[in-house]
């Protein structure tokens, strides 16, 4: 069966840089897609060609079997939230909700109803007649989501919807964006640099680097079968290993191996399955809350240490039978199952 | 009391009590005078009320109100268009359509009524339909409201396409890129982006063009006929009739809108200053082929006819005698033969005196913005002083040089002996044009950081100092700027002046007057070439001379850019 939405080829060139070169992607109705990667990798570009406000270089895009490559951006049925929301200042949140609806040719009743409708779906009710610059952050931001889900759009396109906001605001919008992306049942498509934001909302995250996808997949693959050196360390923490020996890790040479700090066993956890019991002297330790993340040095043999670190994540619980102190040398190890190894035949180089 | 802290409460007090003797007390005499009758009783508001019942005066509000009004929409209409095309079109030659439209602040705002006179006067080229070679010609009944208006219209200009482009530039292009994903039409963006982010300088731009309209001199004296206009009304009592109270009351009617202009300026800029938002996208300019090629067409338009203008007058001072004999001469710019025969001596007196202007101008109103932004004692004094400074952008020349009359023609007054000396208009220049040069100066000001006196402070540096060492280094190019508005604005001054200048010390914009009065047209248009050549070629030689100046301040400025940005600096 065909894709909901088809990307083929795109590419985009602005003067002599190249935004996105070859980009292939389908998405299934209903998705959250998360588009992944450090800034300048061209995931907004990418959002924007979808959008309709870019125009693509070469490529096609396909909706549902039809051709939408050149349509204008207002016919697409697309909705859109901005990184900065975009609010225009001088109409309250009633009148920015109802800006889309009027070019529907909805009556005025129809049009009352269906902004109070959103409003009470983001819960702004009360807010209906102020105006953005009189809102909180996290108002103007459900103010703008609003806006854009009474377009009842077929697909949602979100440009870092979150990264103006603080912390605990953001935790509770990515909640809340989740919940309404199920309960209104589009297709949503995010950008954002953020992994945890990725890893949290999405069914389907793709990473991009430097103008191409580079994996596709869901937020478990991507985390635990990383496909390239650069996704492991995009995502989540990661120590690199030599393509030679497990014995060496390191994070800048060439990689073929690599191993999240999580998944290393530590001390009393480490076991001695066929030789595998390394050493090393604990640098630092650093608290995180619910774990430790501890930093060793790694030890060739009990006494010789190595210019070479590993980090290991040890769950608070756990830490509390084992007396970590720093300069302690300690016995670890690296459980086979949990080394994800990459194939070299396709080098993917991982920017500084 | 440190030597330091002392001084600089020396400073503040001598700014105020220069502020209060040339601007607040003048302005008090005024007042007095307009609430008096003839013999000096005090009469209150009945010379108001007078005024409001002779039929004459009201018919010149009417005119004044009426001409004011349609040339102010058509100026702002006119000039929004062209700002448009130059900030959100990406039309060719910009630079062109720039600098032509800012063209008219170089004359004096008679100059448009000679330039008009030339073209539809009763010998003009296109009323005659080109002398004659024509089957037939235009007559558009020039003298009156229609050449106020023309006049009024193009002497405003440039004023409004200035407000326009600053607030054109300010767009957020986030807010387009919205509107069209939710599916506006232009139509649509247009009226809820683009106006609602242009609302305040459309504003602003109304009402100063109003206010120059209103309260402007010099058109309406060259073709205004016997459509009788409250500048010249105001002119004739004072002049011509020596009628001190009537003129003082009509000059209370002229400060009405610039009063009424200088608030809403003001409240308008405290406003913008929280609707630019650091986060705004700069608007994106898409080029459509055939928008761009009616933008280019309405902008050569405008610009032609700012030229037509300058080169119909440049060929009026040259002709020999129009329309009759149309070979080239020079007689007309040997002055000796016309209006008291001075020769060149009036655009001399007028040289020296915008020279004085720029140059003393410029150091006192830096010294008074500095005092007011910079010293930290006497929080009081400072306000009143910031508020003194502000106060003559509310002050027309016309009502500006009539209170000076009262003031220092007062001969109990200990500096009477001002009057009739060059330094009385060098004074009131700098008063007319202080405010605009004060904020210049306060915005250079503002620009850097506070830390400094405080840091020279801790280290024992007297603050005169740190002033010569870094703050006048630094702001400069902000001082030469002021410098130059100073000069380039008194060369073309009329209505200040027009009351305050000796018998043997004419001006040349005062010649102009003169000139068109005893029907020399063609000497009037010399004198007219005259002062534009030289201010332009003053703004050439400052732009030359400064170029390597300001290439050297982009360098730390553009270090500072982003505190810069916060401190929502206003060009004037």
């Amino acid at each position: 069966m065909q894709p909901y939405l088809q990307l083929a080829q795109i590419h985009k060139k602005f003067g002599s840089f190249t935004s996105l070169k070859g980009i292939d992607l389908h998405i299934e109705n209903h998705e959250f897609v998360c588009l992944l990667g450090p800034s300048g990798c061209g995931k907004t570009t990418l959002l924007r060609i979808i959008a309709g406000l870019e125009t693509a270089t070469g490529g096609s895009i396909t909706l549902a079997g039809k051709n939408i490559t050149r349509m204008p951006a207002g016919q697409r049925n697309f909705a859109m939230m901005f990184q900065s929301y975009a609010l225009f200042p001088n109409l309250t949140a009633y009148e920015n909700i109802a800006y889309g609806l009027y070019t529907k040719k909805l009556s005025r009743a129809d049009i009352k109803k269906r902004v109070e409708e959103v409003l009470d779906l983001v819960n702004l009710t009360a807010l209906a007649g102020h105006y953005p610059g009189q809102c909180s952050g996290g108002q103007q931001q459900r103010i703008a989501l609003a806006r854009a889900l009474a377009m009842a759009p077929d697909v949602l396109l979100l440009d870092e919807p979150l990264s103006a906001l603080d912390a605990k605001v953001r935790d509770k919008l990515r909640r809340e964006i989740r919940n309404l992306h199920e309960k209104c049942g589009m297709t949503t498509i995010m950008v954002t640099h953020d992994q945890e934001e990725a890893l949290t909302m999405a069914d389907k995250i793709v990473v991009m680097n430097n103008a191409e996808i580079v994996q596709i997949g869901t937020p478990q693959e991507v985390y635990e079968q990383p496909n390239s050196p650069f996704v492991a360390d995009f995502i989540g923490a990661i120590n690199f290993m030599k393509d030679d020996s497990t014995r060496e890790l390191h994070p800048q040479d060439q990689q073929a191996s690599a191993i999240r700090p999580e998944h290393i066993h530590l001390g009393a956890f480490a076991d001695d399955e066929g030789g595998a019991l390394q050493y090393g002297k604990i640098q630092n330790i650093e608290f995180r809350g619910s774990f430790y993340r501890v930093t060793l040095q790694w030890m060739d043999d009990e006494r010789l240490a190595n210019p070479r670190f590993v980090m290991i994540d040890i769950s608070t619980e756990q830490s509390k039978g084992l007396q970590l102190t720093k300069e302690q040398i300690i016995p670890f190890s690296l459980p086979k199952e949990r080394i994800i190894t990459f194939e070299t035949e396709k080098p993917i180089l991982v920017r500084a | 009391m440190k030597w330091n802290e002392i001084l600089q409460r020396l400073l503040l007090l001598l700014i105020v009590i220069l502020l209060g003797f040339s601007i607040l007390l003048p302005l008090g005499s005024l007042f007095e005078k307009a609430f008096m009758n003839e013999q000096g009783q005090w009469i209150g508001v009945s010379n108001l009320l007078n005024y409001m019942k002779s039929p004459a005066l009201l018919q010149s509000l009417g005119h004044t109100m009426y001409v004011s009004i349609i040339s102010t929409i058509i100026s702002v209409g006119l000039a929004f268009v062209y700002a448009y095309g130059i900030v959100r079109t990406p039309m060719r030659g910009k630079t062109f359509f720039r600098y032509t439209a800012m063209l008219p602040l170089f004359a004096p705002s008679m100059f448009f009524g000679l330039a008009l006179t030339f073209m539809f006067g009763n010998q003009g080229f296109i009323t005659t339909g080109f002398f004659g070679h024509l089957p037939f010609g235009i007559d558009i009944h020039l003298y009156g409201p229609v050449g106020i208006i023309i006049s009024e219209v193009v002497y405003t200009f440039p004023q409004a396409f200035l407000i326009l482009v600053v607030a054109l530039s300010m767009s957020d292009y986030r807010l387009y890129e919205a509107a069209e994903m939710l599916g506006a039409n232009p139509m649509r963006k247009f009226w809820t982006v683009t106006l609602p982010g242009t609302k305040y300088g459309l504003i602003s731009a109304f009402f100063v063009c109003f206010t120059l309209a209103f309260t402007d001199f010099g058109a309406p004296k060259i073709v205004g006929g016997q459509y009788n206009v409250l500048a010249t009304d105001m002119y004739k009592y004072v002049i011509g009739q020596q009628n001190m109270t009537m003129g003082a009351t009509v000059g209370l009617v002229l400060i009405v809108p610039a009063c009424l202009a200088f608030l809403v300026d003001r409240y308008l800029d405290r406003k913008q200053k929280n609707a630019v938002s650091a986060k705004a996208a700069p608007y994106r300019l898409v080029p459509r082929v055939w928008r761009d090629r009616l933008y280019t067409i309405y902008c050569a338009i405008i610009s032609g006819a700012i030229l037509v203008l300058l080169l119909t007058v440049i060929f009026g001072a040259f002709a020999k005698l129009w329309p009759y004999n149309l070979s080239l001469t020079l007689d007309h710019f040997d002055f000796t033969k016309v209006a008291g025969g001075t020769g060149w001596e009036p655009f001399w007196n007028s040289i020296r005196v915008a020279a004085l202007t720029a140059v003393i101008g410029t150091f006192v109103t830096y010294l008074t913005a500095y005092a007011i932004e910079k010293i930290n004692h006497w929080k009081f004094v400072r306000q009143i002083s910031y508020f003194l400074a502000i106060l003559p952008l509310a002050l027309p020349g016309l009502v500006l040089g009539l209170a000076y009359i009262f003031f220092f023609n007062d001969r109990s007054n200990p500096m009477h002996g001002l009057y009739g000396s060059i330094w009385i208009l060098v004074l009131v220049n700098i008063v007319h044009f202080f405010s605009v040069s004060f904020i210049t100066a306060t915005t250079a000001l503002k620009k850097l950081d506070s830390e400094f006196e405080k840091a020279s402070d801790s280290m024992g540096v007297p603050f005169y100092r740190t002033l010569f060492r870094v703050t006048i280094p630094i702001t400069l190019p902000a001082m030469m700027e002021m410098g130059i508005y100073f000069f380039i604005n008194s060369m073309v001054t009329i209505s200040a002046v027009v009351f305050l200048y000796a018998p043997d010390l004419k001006l040349a914009s005062v010649m102009i007057v003169n000139m068109d009065d005893a029907g020399d047209i063609a000497p009037a248009s010399a004198m007219s070439i005259l002062l534009v050549a030289t201010s332009v070629l003053v703004r050439i030689l400052y732009e030359w001379a400064t170029s390597a100046m300001r290439k050297r301040a982009a360098k730390w400025q553009s270090r500072t850019n982003d505190a810069q940005q916060d401190s929502g600096a206003m060009k004037l």
